[in-house]
């Protein structure tokens, strides 16, 4: 992932001026961004405020202007942390979140959301985590994280949390076992049969069939 | 009182060992002394919570909810599923609203879960523990069995994001929530109404992948409860009580303060107060120890008449 894909040009192809209705067939709420009013209402509710290059008001204004490159190579996207704050104050009750959610999925798909995105990879990370077993594995999810860039940085990370991890082993709230086995659901190969299936219907409807939507 | 059933999905986070295992011990205490039966739904999955999306996209995520509402349809029917975990909550309960609103995306869920046996027929309700106390029990009946009031102590109530908005509790605003106060008071303690950090976001799921962004937030949300001369900060979230808790040594060695506030969840408040133990009350299973209220644990009390 990373770099553009088929999935892109084809878009490219099809939508070529009209990003707005690229948005609105294929991101998830999309059809609502035409909705809003640029009051800036949302603009202030970020608790990551200062890090979002463009805020949400922002970024539903370039999708009407077309800005498909900068809306979808931005890194603001992935800053959400699904607070809600704008949710509850849009004057036009725009579901801010999920937009933003929609954008960075989408953005992910295409291959154009920037490789190094932590919450990207942690996002998928915490997906593939929950999926493979049905329910979450804490510790792989916490060590897959530190490692995620290679081998020297993982354990200079581990080290420097060494502590915080040591304290929740002594308040039993980590378990060293799941390294080896973890919670899982017991009905796993149907929730696999479940979620492919989940995958290839929202595939067709979203006319992206011939790509594989997952990983 | 008769007994009140529900379907229980606890969510990973509070499993056995999980980050959040305290929780689930006291919940199990409290609902014991309420005389509310929690029964987990058989075979339950997580669900991704807010931040799966890259990977789920939109119908998985809902089809994850739907599973365990179909599971719950099935072995305890006419039962509330009930979660203890403010991202499980809303997810389920934004699944619930999108499948009700719409024919075609129940009837694409339905597709999925055919593949694992199962049927979804949009019967559950889904809730927060916090709206069964409230709603089902009351504050009069929450007040009922204490046997220790938690007098002299300061709490801060932490309500954070995810049980306040976009759904929150019925009747409360979004920017000043009473009910963890209300809960507080009714507990005896002092609580602290004037919190400025009481819905402020800890930085959720980002803590782990944005740490300094999320822990500037903690810091806050931390020092705010200090100047309130707080004893301790309480929350409804396993989320907030884990990032409030456990960052406040990595922020100490990054910003050089001093840091040490205890974290504790309602559900451990209310089990002292009636009367558990601190293992029962999950005051084991904490990196910050909340003195005060391990005190109050270990007192005995005489034996009612
Ligand atoms: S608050 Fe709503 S209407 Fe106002 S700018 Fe944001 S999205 Fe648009
Ligand atoms: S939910 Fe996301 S977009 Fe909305 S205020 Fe919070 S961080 Fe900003
Ligand atoms: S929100 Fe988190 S704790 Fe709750 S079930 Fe989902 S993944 Fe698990
Ligand atoms: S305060 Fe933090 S952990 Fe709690 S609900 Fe909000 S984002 Fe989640």
């Amino acid at each position: 992932m990373g770099a553009p894909n088929e999935l892109n040009l084809a878009a490219l192809a099809k939508y070529s001026n009209d990003f707005l209705r690229e948005v609105e067939t294929h991101v998830e709420e999309g059809e609502w961004v035409k909705m809003c009013m640029q009051c800036g209402v949302c603009a202030g509710s970020c608790p990551f405020g200062p890090h979002w290059e463009h805020s949400p008001q922002k970024i539903f204004m370039m999708i009407r202007a077309g800005k498909r490159e900068e809306v979808l190579s931005s890194e603001s996207m992935w800053m959400c942390t699904s607070c809600y704050n704008c949710v509850v104050r849009c004057p036009r009750k725009l579901p801010i979140t999920q937009i933003m959610h929609g954008l960075a999925t989408y953005a992910h798909r295409l291959g154009l959301a920037p490789k190094m995105q932590p919450t990207r990879q942690w996002s998928l990370q915490f997906w593939d985590n929950c999926t493979r077993t049905g329910r979450v594995n804490e510790l792989k999810l916490t060590l897959g994280l530190y490692f995620r860039d290679g081998l020297v940085a993982g354990l200079k990370k581990a080290w420097a949390m060494r502590a915080i991890g040591f304290g929740l082993l002594r308040a039993k709230r980590l378990n060293p076992f799941e390294l080896l086995r973890g919670h899982e659901c017991k009905d796993q190969a149907g929730i696999h049969r479940m979620l492919a299936k989940a995958y290839e219907i929202e595939a067709r409807r979203l006319r992206l069939d011939k790509f594989k939507l997952q990983g | 009182m008769a007994k009140k059933e529900y379907a229980f999905y606890p969510g990973c986070s509070s499993q056995l060992r999980g980050s959040a295992s305290n929780y689930l011990t006291s919940v199990n205490s409290m609902c014991q002394t309420l005389d509310i039966k929690m029964t987990q739904i058989p075979d339950w999955n997580c669900c991704g919570a807010s931040i799966g999306y890259a990977g789920s996209g939109e119908l998985a995520r809902h089809v994850m909810n739907a599973r365990n509402f179909a599971l719950a349809e099935t072995h305890l029917p006419g039962q509330d599923v009930v979660a203890t975990c403010a991202a499980c909550w809303l997810g389920a309960r934004e699944t619930k609203d999108k499948l009700d609103a719409s024919s075609q995306l129940m009837a694409e869920t339905n597709e999925a879960l055919k593949e694992a046996g199962l049927h979804y027929k949009a019967q559950v309700g889904v809730r927060h523990m916090v709206e069964v106390l409230i709603e089902d029990i009351g504050y009069e009946g929450l007040a009922q069995p204490i046997v220790k009031p938690l007098e002299g102590l300061k709490i801060a109530g932490y309500v954070g994001c995810q049980t306040n908005r976009p759904f929150g509790i019925a009747g409360e605003s979004f920017e000043n929530p009473m009910y963890l106060d209300k809960l507080v008071e009714t507990l005896g303690a002092e609580a602290l109404t004037k919190y400025e950090q009481k819905v402020t976001c800890c930085g959720g799921a980002l803590a782990f992948s944005e740490p300094e962004k999320s822990q500037k937030q903690i810091k806050d949300i931390v020092e705010s409860a200090y100047d309130h001369k707080a004893d301790l900060i309480v929350t409804p979230c396993p989320l907030c009580q884990a990032n409030v808790e456990i960052y406040q040594s990595e922020i100490n060695k990054r910003h050089g303060t001093k840091l040490d506030m205890p974290v504790a969840y309602y559900s451990q408040l209310m089990a002292v107060a009636y009367g558990a133990k601190p293992k029962a009350a999950g005051l084991d299973g904490h990196v910050i120890a909340p003195k005060k209220l391990q005190d109050i644990a270990v007192k005995v009390v005489p034996a009612k008449k």
